[in-house]
């Protein structure tokens, strides 16, 4: 380039140190080093060591505490039957596999899959504060589900009718949210927040109204602790149709990864290299309602997961959708193992809702995001 | 220096009128861009620069009238095949996500790629070299909302060059850039020898750079041709509303611009 003075960025070595700024507007924050980068493989293998990790544990702990190798001895005879000899009593196999395994499943399953549209969501609406709870789009699942459990038209059966009317719910309310977001003008951090915020508080009032007309005392007391979040009640059979659907969503997110990046950069920007952003949208957003509807249906609004994953995601892997993706799934299950470790734990015999324990995590981690985003926001202006 | 094995292209704007809502915001105008040639397009606020643009680079059906490149209507091909040919800078920015000037840059190759998994080689070979035109690849890892607005800009640019485009579409490409960047960025886009259509606000940037000026006035073409044909002082008073003297550049002969009183 002509103008002579512009290499002063750019000729420094790659340097270690932190690059020297170019003259003009100061750096408004120190610039962190994120050459150093932990490769991509061995984030992936400490991930999946770090949930291999609390799967064992989790599964050992509880009212009666079993050896964690008698318990990864149970898991691994059960996948490759002869690697290892059954010297553990009887007794732990029933408590490993039929009575807390698929708890922790389902804890997995949901953490994967929260993380998952979060991340999507993140860049659909092109804003790092996104997340199903956030953008009620939750409660909109939660009062479908509520709908029909209340009035027990489950035209579907038991199984099936909570799902539907929860991914009914989800995608009316984040169609909803979406268009009082962006209406008249540019859709800013504020308005999302805010929009997501009072329909969340007006779909969760309509959900205390139906119930407060539910006759059924103990029915009320067992949807309550399920909307606050809870995997309490998973069991084999409620676990397919969630596993299906989380991993045949992520796997299409993996596979659209490349339109999420591009989305980033901008609507405009990314129609010109080719993306038809109006038509990709619009599948996103049901693909992302339908995963959220089924997983509140399973285990009701758990918070902030969504939110908090994707961050730490790519401060650890960097932007790229084809990367944040896995990783973000593997983490948030990792994460939600643990925090329903914690919730079955920390008060036991009591127990917590998981929904109750991330959100007391989940609140702080958002109002630091705000924060540094109001700073960067002042800082450009 | 050049990586574009590409041939510049031929972007004909034929007649085309664009209404939103009621109002025609541009009527009936037509501007060929010969392969090679750079065209600034002038005007006072709302004359409808961008929405030219816009229907240049496909993001706005024209009521009437059509764009073509190389002679074919770029509403009849498929976006992704248009962006392997035609690269365009809106006046917009990545959303603040923790992207390098390095991710930036790779969108560009998008449109060229199929499927899932990694990049190719190829592709991260000229991202790299896309970085190294506007000197930036030593700074490819830097977290790109941290950059200057200079620097970003060359980064955008960057992306578009990844493209290996055969038509550059340019929004404000100087919006907001100091005048070192100004000329910096302009004098890049001039060495790729790439068909260019440019918004540009700055009079004096457009007579040094473009080899024609195509002057909008409410959404219709007052005027087209060199600087020298164009940037004359009826003209600026009746478009702007402002008197001026144009001058000659002491050295490359183009027109000047001074406000007069």
């Amino acid at each position: 380039m002509s103008g002579g003075g512009v290499r002063s960025s750019a000729s420094t070595a790659p340097a270690k140190t932190s690059p020297p700024q170019e003259p003009g507007p100061p750096a408004p924050e120190r610039v962190s080093p994120r050459g150093r980068r932990i490769p991509y493989p061995a984030v992936l293998a400490l991930l999946g060591g770090a949930l291999a990790v609390a799967v064992v544990v989790s599964l050992a702990v509880g009212s009666v505490s079993l050896p964690p190798t008698d318990v990864a001895a149970v898991l691994v005879h059960q996948v490759f039957p002869g690697w290892v000899d059954p010297g553990w009593p009887a007794t732990y196999d029933t408590i490993v596999l039929d009575v807390r395994l698929p708890r922790v499943l389902l804890a997995g399953i949901v953490g994967a899959g929260l993380s998952a549209v979060g991340t999507a969501l993140q860049a659909l609406v092109r804003n790092p504060l996104a997340d199903p709870y956030l953008l009620g789009i939750s409660s909109g699942a939660s009062l479908g589900a509520v709908a029909v459990l209340v009035s027990g038209a489950m035209v579907l059966g038991t199984l099936a009718t909570p799902m539907v009317a929860a991914f009914a719910g989800s995608m009316v309310t984040l169609v909803a949210v979406y268009a009082l977001a962006s209406s008249g003008g540019r859709m800013t951090t504020t308005r999302l927040v805010l929009a997501g915020v009072a329909v969340s508080y007006v779909l969760s009032a309509l959900a205390d109204l139906l119930l407060s007309t539910a006759a059924d005392p103990h029915l009320l007391t067992s949807i309550r602790f399920w909307t606050l979040g809870s995997v309490a009640g998973a069991e084999w059979r409620t676990l397919p149709v969630p596993a299906t659907v989380v991993l045949i969503g992520l796997a299409v997110l993996l596979w659209q990864a490349r339109w999420l990046n591009l989305l980033v950069a901008g609507e405009e920007s990314a129609g010109t290299l080719g993306l038809d952003v109006h038509r990709f949208r619009t599948g996103m957003f049901v693909l992302v309602s339908l995963m959220t509807g089924v997983m509140v249906a399973v285990s009701g609004s758990i918070g902030f997961v969504g939110l908090m994953v994707p961050h730490a995601v790519r401060m650890l892997v960097g932007a790229d959708h084809r990367r944040v993706l896995p990783t973000a799934a593997l983490l948030g299950a990792t994460f939600l193992i643990l925090a329903d470790l914690a919730a079955r734990t920390v008060a036991a015999p009591q127990e917590i809702q998981l929904g109750v324990l991330t959100a007391l995590c989940g609140g702080p981690f958002f109002v630091w995001l705000l924060r540094r985003q109001a700073r960067r926001e002042r800082a450009l202006r | 220096m050049s990586h574009h094995e590409v041939r510049a292209a031929e972007l004909d704007i034929r007649d085309v009128s664009c209404t939103v809502g009621e109002r025609e915001v541009l009527s009936r105008v037509s501007l060929t861009v010969a392969p090679g040639e750079m065209v600034g397009v002038v005007g006072p606020n709302g004359a409808g620069k961008s929405t030219l643009l816009r229907t240049a680079y496909r993001q706005l059906r024209p009521s009437r009238g059509r764009v073509l490149l190389d002679g074919t209507d770029v509403f009849r091909m498929s976006r992704r095949s248009l962006a392997r040919r035609l690269a365009a800078l809106p006046q917009e920015f990545p959303a603040e996500f923790e992207l390098t000037a390095h991710d930036v840059a790779a969108m560009g190759r998008v449109p060229h790629q199929r499927g899932i998994g990694g990049d190719r080689l190829g592709d991260e070979r000229i991202t790299t070299v896309s970085l190294e035109m506007v000197e930036m690849a030593e700074s490819a890892h830097r977290p790109f909302d941290r950059l200057s607005g200079g620097e970003k800009q060359r980064v955008l640019i960057a992306r578009a060059l990844a493209q290996e485009p055969g038509v550059l579409v340019l929004d404000e490409p100087t919006n907001h850039l100091d005048m070192r960047h100004q000329f910096d960025v302009l004098t890049l886009v001039r060495r790729l020898n790439v068909t260019t259509l440019a918004a540009l606000h700055d009079l004096n940037l457009a007579a040094r750079f473009c080899d024609r000026i195509c002057v909008l006035a409410a959404g219709e073409v007052v005027a087209l041709g060199t600087p020298v044909e164009v940037l004359t002082e009826p003209l600026l008073s009746e478009v702007y509303g402002v008197h001026t003297e144009i001058g000659t550049h002491p050295r490359t002969g183009a027109p000047t611009v001074l406000f007069g009183n």
